[in-house]
């Protein structure tokens, strides 16, 4: 068991537990917070899938941004501190759990013939001539820059659209 | 790493699936919702080493279509958020059965 193994394991460990913790913990903000943690070590984990750049991203804009956004909602609306916790009661646990259970034991058994190594290794020539941005942004720029485009549009529409819903009726 | 990866990608998105279904907190469900779009993008990103760089490039994808989610998600839940004064989903009756 070498390093990188045993790297992803405490990764993978510390993202299912802050996980589990997220949909547990009764107050919003302790939520929020422990799926920040389950983000930067889902973003470790891109880092020895060899993903760098979108590892970079996973921090920049999902730690960073979304979920700052996520918390600064939580204390506008002032839900820091609610008293009544939002669990739902006895009967849903098991339902919610069960249901979770079935919908994991299916998607082991779909995964659960995948080789070990499928093929060949695509990407670690690819970073080793190109490094880490160009073998990411090059197919980005070239092949898929109409989708580029489509997507600069939506998120200006998203933005006109989260301005004009949330702001106060006059 | 490449079947492991496969298998917390499922860990995690039953984690979200069943936060979905457990809590009442429009807010958290939508918390869960953004796990879910994760253990997605780290099933591409492990596909995407064996499969080609288009792995990486559809997490690019999906991280900006989750951003405008969650831009225009947030602000639905401010403006419901004003009008009965609780996040709580059972308060939210107005389109449902």
């Amino acid at each position: 068991m070498d390093l990188s193994q045993i790297v992803f394991y405490l990764f993978a460990g510390v993202a299912v537990a802050s996980s589990l913790l997220m949909v547990t913990r009764k107050n919003p903000v302790y939520a929020a917070l422990y799926l920040v943690v389950a983000l930067f070590s889902v973003a470790g984990l891109f880092v020895l899938l060899d993903a760098h750049f979108v590892a970079a991203l996973q921090v920049l804009i999902y730690a960073g941004a979304i979920l700052v956004l996520f918390l600064f909602v939580i204390m506008l609306l002032n839900l820091g501190h609610t008293l009544e916790p939002d669990i739902r009661g006895r009967f849903w646990w098991p339902f919610a759990a069960g249901l979770g259970l079935v919908l994991l034991a299916e998607l082991v058994a779909v995964t659960r013939g995948t080789p070990e190594r499928p093929g060949e290794d695509l990407l670690t020539p690819l970073l080793q001539t190109k490094g880490a941005v160009a073998t990411v942004a090059e197919p980005l720029f070239q092949s898929y820059v109409v989708a580029l485009e489509v997507t600069g549009v939506l998120l200006l529409v998203a933005m006109v659209g989260a301005v004009v819903i949330a702001k106060r009726k006059a | 790493m490449f079947t492991e990866s496969l298998m917390l990608s499922a860990v995690l998105f039953a984690i979200g699936v069943a936060g979905v279904l457990l809590r009442r907190n429009a807010i958290v469900m939508f918390m869960c919702i953004e796990l879910m779009l994760n253990a997605v993008n780290l099933f591409l990103v492990a596909v995407s080493k064996y499969a080609g760089i288009e792995g990486q490039i559809f997490v690019m994808f999906v991280m900006t279509v989750a951003a405008a989610e969650a831009a225009v998600g947030l602000a639905i839940i401010i403006s419901i958020y004003r009008h009965y004064e609780s996040v709580d989903v059972r308060n939210f009756r107005l389109l449902r059965w």
